[in-house]
């Protein structure tokens, strides 16, 4: 339990060491999702919205799912070599999956009722996924962009193995930082893997429908 | 040629040329090294596999019984599994050293808990989706809660835990990579000392592929189960 209390110390000690790695892991994390938003949002939305492709949004949930974080990173490491790209193409890869698979299945859920009325009124294809759609699918594309956040915080710590920096580097460096400064640096990850896990939850919370029965 | 005799230091100066210049992938090294490195790697994985899976199962149902029979502890059972599973598998492994040191019970620790979310929220769905007119017939024809529970609501529910299960395995084949870094045991353990031989290709495509043919393998088998356990549900979506 000393441990514990030595990490405390260190994280006093350490200030500016401590948050300047929590810096380059947000960086380098935050980089990762947006890329992963960018790529793999409009596709599910869209595939959602048509009823399309679900073999393969599924089989892309499952794939996903079997590719071990540590070996993405290997990998990157023997094709890239050490740089950006190594690593953030890994948190990319490890993103996508649950991003695209709950836009799929949050557009393809949606009340068809909802769907039929809008239709009726007059409104395009984009206009229906986006005023209706949209809004209604919002709390489990949410839930979709929270898991990812958490993979890609968890694995930016195992980046660290392949030059990623952040807060994993002090993890994995028992050698310099002492059994003391690799449970500060591993509490201090976990905090912040919390801390994003707390935002996306109020985001989901605060995009809820209020009035969900439609039918 | 000539070919040099006496003691040979293991793997110096005998690896093919593949070997030395780190090719993209060398058969000879696989076939050398499948009985000394692989294949243990493989059957460690498997069981560290096993071993969380099944504890994470037994802890999960018990959860559940709790969370599906008092429905005011759901929600805190819920928000603890969540809690787990949100915390960093390298920052767990680390937290837990000092309290059971670098030891299997340290990796079965991690694996178990972030089986729980997953196991146990399938769990109470499949359980609360079982229709209220299927319990009441059940109910009004004779049988007690235990009963109606077990013959009922579980089989109903089956479908649901299984799909759980599928997630659960899959998710701790991949996450069990990562424990080599505390012990090594399991298919990331090559995968680490590729990594710090200079980035040994054959060593990581090799373990790589075998940790997610692994995963594959796992989940067709569970489908199996899926289908010969619960014939009349052919089509459950695993999301």
């Amino acid at each position: 339990m000393s441990t514990f209390v030595d990490a405390f110390r260190f994280m006093g000690d350490h200030q500016h060491l401590l948050l300047s790695k929590a810096e380059q892991h947000i960086e380098l994390s935050g980089a990762a999702l947006v890329i992963a938003l960018v790529l793999a949002l409009p596709i599910g939305l869209w595939l959602g919205h048509l009823h399309r492709g679900l073999f393969a949004a599924a089989s892309v949930a499952n794939v996903g799912r079997s590719l071990p974080s540590l070996v993405l990173i290997a990998l990157g490491l023997t094709v890239f070599g050490i740089g950006f790209w190594n690593n953030t193409v890994a948190l990319v890869v490890l993103a996508i999956p649950p991003i695209l698979t709950n836009a799929y299945f949050a557009m393809e859920g949606v009340d068809p009722d909802a769907v039929e009325a809008a239709r009726g009124v007059g409104m395009t294809e984009l206009q229906v996924l986006v005023r209706v759609e949209l809004p209604l699918g919002l709390p489990l594309v949410f839930a979709g962009i929270r898991i990812a956040a958490i993979f890609v915080i968890a694995t930016a710590t195992i980046a660290a193995i392949a030059g990623g920096g952040g807060l994993g580097e002090i993890i994995v460096n028992r050698a310099s930082y002492g059994d003391a400064g690799v449970v500060a640096a591993s509490l201090c990850v976990s905090a912040l893997a919390f801390a994003a896990a707390l935002i996306l939850s109020v985001v989901r919370r605060s995009v809820s429908p209020r009035h969900t029965s439609v039918a | 040629m000539i070919v040099a005799t006496g003691p040979v230091i293991p793997n110096f100066g005998q690896g093919s040329s593949c070997e030395v210049n780190n090719g993209w992938f060398c058969t000879d090294w696989v076939s050398q090294h499948w009985h000394d490195t692989l294949q243990p790697a493989l059957i460690q994985h498997i069981e560290l596999t096993v071993i969380a899976v099944g504890i994470g199962f037994v802890l999960a149902f018990a959860l559940a019984l709790v969370g599906f029979r008092y429905r005011l502890l759901d929600p805190p059972i819920g928000l603890f599994s969540d809690f787990l599973y949100t915390i960093p598998s390298l920052a767990l492994f680390q937290l837990l050293i000092p309290i059971t040191g670098i030891s299997v019970t340290t990796v079965e620790i991690a694996l178990v808990s972030y089986t729980l979310l997953v196991l146990y929220r399938n769990m109470i769905e499949g359980l609360r989706n079982v229709p209220a007119e299927l319990v009441d017939v059940a109910r009004g024809s004779g049988f007690t809660r235990a009963q109606t529970f077990m013959r009922v609501e579980l089989p109903l529910a089956l479908p649901a835990i299984l799909a759980g299960l599928r997630i659960a395995t899959v998710s701790t084949i991949s996450i069990a990579t990562v424990a080599s870094f505390v012990i090594a045991k399991g298919l990331g353990s090559p995968i680490f000392v590729a990594l710090e031989q200079d980035v040994f290709k054959t060593e990581i495509f090799m373990a790589g592929g075998m940790a997610v043919a692994l995963a594959l393998v796992a989940d067709g088998l569970l489908v199996l189960l899926q289908r010969v356990l619960t014939p009349w549900a052919r089509l459950v979506r695993a999301t």
